[in-house]
């Protein structure tokens, strides 16, 4: 088998049994990178250099026999949203252009620690703020399913990256549906975990009391691996949860008989395309034949969680936003009048359009005469959200339904008309609004060949019962590699520039 | 348009945000901002007297920590990102008379 179609836990067991070297491991991914990347464009950065001395450090370490984690050894990719020190964290947004932060996030760090290797940092919508990939400022990242449409987003580069075979699994972040939605769209795995199972420290906030970091991979099997290593209590991070059950591995189990899974019916009505629809009930079916007790259910309130969402999320983005003014770090604008002139001046011309809209319309709701009527009815939105949510879990173990209302539009679709892309994320928001972990595993393809997404949300801290159903149902299929992932290598200058 | 935004709502909110914009970009700005509050506007729909706000699903306490110094010393790398610097501080344009 080709290095590049290894899953990361299988590759990872191959280096710490010296049958592929670190570097070996390296240089295919840097090379799958270097074929694709004038296509696609799922990096900001490539670090090259860095990779392969990560990779001959911990080849040394195994060859000196000492401890290793799982993935040590595994090539991977960091949302240019998380910190690494020494490496840009542009956030793909102009007003971070040059910063280079001095310290590394902490999700990073364990992973690092375990002696993964990192090739670079990936495109996002600028800030995490859309749904495309396409508002970064660094580019558009192509789908590689079909490089004429979006990848998804935010985490559109790491799902894109993960997908082409440029690396074994990828950290994204999480705040409406950034790392599901991309996911779907081009057919990996990704978790979004309970809120406050991984730590945000070194994370670029966007809104802090949605976002999360999560695994992106190939199969339920790797995300488990990786969420296993980057989930722990961190004192840097005050909404760190102390948690005990973090074997998230143990979970991989074939086995559901028994399980009580709930579709709601809200996920599957108007809005939804067909296909996906199919496919959705497809994979449901298949789990209820393995012993799952599947049924349909009512919600209810689905169509208020975006309103809320945008509420919640522009508030909080509006004020995390503020930090970026020209003085510390960051893009400063020249030609000003005063300091007052300097932070609006450098805002205004380091902010690309999505993010000003959003800092306006947070500003908006925060301000005296519209904080009750927006914000706080916002909040007490998410209150009977989070009850819908619990009483769905007192009668189900999983919830299952679509990632997406769609398989991945094409480039610019979307990016027209914000209202619409927004409505995009109408299964995907009510997770991060209740804190719920949440992933999307790919179920088949529509008629175009574009990969569809099944989402399962557990209940709080219930991350097992979504990863083995994921898995379960994993096990009923092959996963489904683009045609363009495989390896490129041996044929330089196929995919050149168009 | 129910949500109808007044030049002088959207000058407030660009003070409020910190944003210069141009005047193509304010009348925008006035169009998205109505089309997201007509929108927004559905939750009124909802009863929600005698909720109480939700800000945090997981936590209800506070965290604290002893007030002592745990990381080392990161002027350097700090100062490193500053676009402007002199003798280890940042420089920004005369503030006081």
């Amino acid at each position: 088998m080709d290095i590049l179609e290894m899953s990361a836990v299988e590759l990872g067991r191959k280096i710490k049994a010296r049958e592929i070297g670190a570097l070996e491991a390296a240089e295919a991914a840097l090379a799958q990178i270097r074929a694709l990347e004038p296509v696609l464009n799922c990096y900001v950065a490539v670090d090259e250099e860095g990779a392969r001395r990560q990779a001959a450090e911990v080849q040394k370490k195994i060859d000196g026999g000492m401890q290793c984690g799982p993935l040590a050894g595994v090539p991977m990719a960091v949302k240019d949203n998380m910190c690494l020190e020494g490496m840009p964290a542009t956030c793909s947004s102009k007003i971070l252009e040059n910063f280079v932060p001095p310290y590394t996030a902490e999700a990073v760090k364990k992973l690092v620690e375990g002696g993964a290797v990192v090739l670079g940092k990936t495109n996002m919508d600028e800030f995490a703020m859309g749904s495309t990939t396409e508002t970064s400022a660094f580019g558009v990242t192509k789908n590689p399913w079909d490089p004429e449409r979006v990848p998804g987003g935010s985490s559109g580069g790491s799902c894109a990256a993960v997908a082409a075979n440029e690396c074994f699994y990828a950290l994204g972040s999480d705040t409406g549906g950034s790392i599901r939605q991309p996911s779907s769209f081009c057919g990996v795995a990704g978790i979004k975990p309970t809120y406050g199972t991984v730590s945000r420290y070194g994370l670029i906030a966007y809104g802090s009391s949605l976002d999360q970091i999560g695994p992106i991979a190939r199969s339920v099997g790797d995300c488990a691996a990786v969420l296993e290593e980057i989930a722990f209590h961190d004192a840097k991070d005050s909404t760190s949860v102390r948690r005990r059950d973090c074997d998230f591995t143990s979970a991989l189990v074939d086995d559901v008989k028994g399980m009580r899974i709930g579709i709601p019916q809200d996920y599957l009505g108007e809005g939804l395309d067909d296909e996906v629809r199919s496919a959705v009930l497809a994979a449901a079916k298949a789990l209820e034949e393995k012993g799952a007790v599947v049924e349909e259910f009512g919600l209810s309130l689905v169509e208020y969680a975006i309103p809320a969402y945008y509420v919640i999320a522009s508030a909080e983005a509006s004020s995390n936003l503020s930090r970026f003014d020209g003085v510390k770090y960051g893009y400063r604008a020249k030609g000003y009048e005063g300091l007052h002139g300097m932070y609006k001046k450098s805002r205004s011309e380091g902010f690309g359009e999505e993010v000003k809209r959003r800092i306006m319309l947070g500003s908006f709701v925060l301000s005296s005469g519209y904080y009750d009527a927006y914000y706080l009815k916002a909040l007490r939105t998410k209150a009977l959200v989070k009850q819908a949510f619990d009483k769905a879990f007192a009668g189900y173990d999983v919830i299952l339904g679509p990632a997406a209302p769609s398989t991945a539009p094409r480039l610019g679709e979307l990016l027209s008309d914000p209202l619409k892309m927004y409505l995009g994320d109408i299964y995907t928001i009510a997770a991060n609004l209740a804190g719920l972990p949440a992933m999307s595993v790919p179920c088949g393809r529509d008629s175009k060949g574009l990969p569809i997404g099944l989402q399962l949300i557990g209940d709080c801290f219930k991350e097992k019962n979504i990863i083995r159903a994921g898995y379960a149902y994993e096990c009923t299929r092959n996963y489904e590699m683009p045609g363009l992932a495989k390896r490129q290598a041996a044929e330089p200058g196929r995919w050149e520039v168009r | 348009m129910a949500n109808v935004i007044t030049d002088e709502t959207i000058e407030y909110v660009g003070i409020l945000a910190k944003l210069e914009l141009s005047r193509e970009e304010k009348e925008a700005a006035k169009q998205d901002m109505g089309r997201m509050l007509d929108y927004i506007d559905k939750l009124n729909e909802l009863d929600t007297s005698g909720v109480e706000p939700m800000s945090h699903v997981i936590l209800a306490d506070n965290v604290f920590r002893e007030d002592v110094v745990v990381n080392g010393d990161a002027r350097e790398g700090m100062l490193k990102n500053a676009p402007k610097q002199k003798d280890g501080a940042f420089m920004v344009p005369k503030t006081v008379e």
